[in-house]
């Protein structure tokens, strides 16, 4: 039997309640994230991708338990994680991390690089003894290539990059098996940016961790990420390893997405696909597949039955399609 | 297909920046010459009310009949009033009874009023019973809430400070309230809680620091407000007693005799526009100060 994955999340329903009226009675319920699961392994990169407001950085933040769920299991490495009572919680939260988007708002404004990095190993009583927290401090600057004397500086003294480096310090802090990364490139300058990406490939590689990475940005995710998870509308509607999803999509959605990815050859032959309108709105899902309002395959049977995920056991897609036409 | 773009990029972190120099202060002083002046004009307020009693100043309750109602003099700067007693030393003492009421007001409104938006801020079930009975104090208008607050109690300093208090508090409270949903919502909130941040550090590190702006500035009109109405709650009777000279009381006493003595009610009143003056100045100038669009912190 294979050990259990490092995460396992099961079913992960996360809705809003609009609250209006008089009384403040429920009004609306937006379903961010319905009935979605995934695993990660120890070591491995999930990259979860999709437009803004399909619901990845709700996934993110449940899964931290930043956001209490709505029904589903989450599951870190054997043990059930989502109905913990905040204390038991705190004790399982050097195991996971998170790296926000904006390196602007992620650090608070009024804490030096030395306090904010000491924050989680006074915490977790890690490096007990002022020594002990320095010689970590000192390292964990190392890991992220900053120069030591950075410690003494407040955030607003460096640039976005160097910022977003404080927050992997920080995130690596606890040692942590987990990190997500929601959106953690994305506020960055092109070549920053890919300092950044190749800063978390080497620390990967180097500690051995797991990554959830949360991106809309495709170029990034196929240089990085073992699997890629396609969602949309709060469910996904592909998830499968990198070559195979990249190189053969099997859902007209993420075709779609990875004909939008801009190519450095200017001459190759490409074919856009370009999808009508918007996003439908959370609050108010279309019936049968969630896709099937912009899909340029769609058929009858679409509109009326939501397609399961299926495929063979790592290849999975939710389209009542065996073959995409383009493909044929 | 992207590959190549990545390895590209160079490894080496920007170069850190420069510390900052000392003498921080000094700069933010000269750049902001509002701050600057509500500085200078609550300074000479607070230097006057320290140093009354060496000002060339008598003592302010003692009554001559025979040298009443005397206009401004060499002897008497502000002249006297209908019972003799010299304006200008009155004033001066007044001083006193101003300041105080007004830094007490600010300081115990402040801090009751952040402990309580902080709670409601932070313990979610608590907030609608508490923003509840606030929007009831503050249905009722504060100087009328003072008026029937000292009319339960005797008249003196201190009653007058806690009356004041309990009518500006729920201001403060709301505004701390408001101020501690939108921080807790920032990432960096998010990011200490994924880093086992416990709820009391949490509060004492990350929110209370980003409130004290905020707080700073409300505190000063709240000390503004309280000066005005000790002078309002002074001179319709409900506030200091008449043996403790304010400004409220003197104008009060001045009153009567306004079409032929203005200078009795001229002289307490310029001292208080100018204290009010200085206080809101501060206030507007560490508003602007503090913006959190500029990146300038205290």
């Amino acid at each position: 039997m294979n050990p259990p994955p490092l995460l396992e999340v099961n079913g992960m329903v996360k809705h809003f309640l609009i609250r209006g009226g008089l009384l403040g009675g429920i009004t609306g319920r937006v379903r961010a994230v319905d009935d979605l699961s995934f695993t990660i392994a120890r070591g491995e990169t999930l990259a979860l991708v999709g437009e803004s407001g399909s619901g990845k950085s709700t996934v993110g933040r449940a899964v931290l338990g930043l956001t209490p769920l709505s029904g589903g299991e989450i599951w870190l490495d054997g043990t059930r994680i989502d109905q913990l009572s905040r204390a038991r919680m705190r004790n399982l939260r050097h195991r996971m991390q998170i790296v926000f988007q904006d390196p602007f708002s992620s650090l608070n404004p009024r804490l030096s690089v030395r306090a904010c990095l000491s924050e989680p190993l006074t915490n977790f009583g890690l490096a007990r003894g002022s020594a002990a927290r320095e010689a970590r401090i000192f390292e964990l600057l190392d890991q992220v290539q900053l120069p030591r004397a950075a410690a003494d500086r407040l955030p607003h003294e460096f640039s976005g990059g160097q910022r977003q480096r404080i927050a992997i310090a920080r995130a690596l802090a606890p040692r942590p098996d987990l990190i997500i990364c929601d959106e953690a490139v994305s506020a960055l300058d092109v070549s920053v940016k890919a300092q950044i990406v190749n800063l978390l490939m080497d620390l990967q590689k180097e500690l051995g961790l797991a990554l959830l990475f949360i991106s809309h940005d495709l170029a990034i995710v196929e240089h990085l990420t073992h699997r890629v998870a396609v969602m949309y509308l709060g469910g996904i509607v592909e998830i499968g390893p990198r070559d195979a999803v990249f190189s053969r999509p099997r859902h007209p959605y993420t075709e779609a997405l990875l004909s939008a990815v801009p190519k450095p050859d200017p001459t190759a032959p490409r074919r856009r696909i370009v999808l009508a309108g918007d996003m439908p709105s959370p609050r108010d899902p279309p019936t049968g597949c969630r896709f099937h309002t912009r899909c340029p395959y769609a058929f009858d049977r679409c509109r009326v039955e939501r397609p399961e995920l299926r495929g063979d056991a790592s290849h999975r897609f939710a389209c009542h399609l065996d073959d995409l036409p383009s493909a044929a | 297909m992207t590959a190549s773009q990545f390895i590209a990029a160079s490894p080496l972190p920007e170069i850190v920046p420069q510390r900052r120099r000392h003498g921080k202060f000094v700069r933010f002083i000269l750049q902001h010459p509002t701050i600057f002046a509500g500085l200078v004009l609550i300074g000479m307020m607070a230097l006057i009310a320290i140093f009354a009693p060496f000002l060339g100043t008598v003592d302010p309750t003692a009554l001559a009949p025979v040298r009443r109602l005397r206009p401004p003099s060499a002897a008497y700067w502000f002249g006297t009033d209908m019972l003799g007693r010299d304006i200008y030393s009155r004033v001066l003492y007044g001083t006193r009874v101003s300041l105080t009421v007004g830094f007490a007001v600010a300081l115990l409104a402040s801090g009751v009023g952040l402990a309580i938006g902080l709670v409601a801020g932070f313990v979610r079930w608590s907030d609608a019973i508490i923003m509840r009975v606030m929007d009831g104090l503050m249905s009722i208008p504060s100087i009328l809430l003072a008026i029937a607050l000292m009319a339960l109690t005797r008249g003196s300093v201190r009653n007058v400070v806690i009356a004041i208090t309990i009518s500006e508090i729920p201001r403060v409270a709301r505004l701390i309230r408001g101020v501690v949903l939108s921080l807790r919502e920032e990432p960096y909130i998010e990011a200490a809680i994924a880093c086992g941040t416990r709820a009391p550090r949490l509060i004492l590190r990350h929110i209370l620091p980003n409130t004290l702006a905020p707080l700073s500035v409300q505190a000063t009109y709240i000390c503004a407000s309280a000066m005005i109405t000790e002078a309002i709650l002074s001179f319709i009777g409900a506030g200091t007693p008449p043996t403790v000279p304010s400004w409220g009381n003197i104008m009060a006493e001045g009153r009567a005799l306004w079409q032929i003595k203005p200078s009795i009610v001229f002289f307490p009143a310029i001292f208080l526009l100018l204290t009010v003056l200085g206080v809101n100045l501060l206030g507007d100038g560490l508003r602007d100060a503090l913006d959190p669009r500029r990146t300038l912190r205290l």
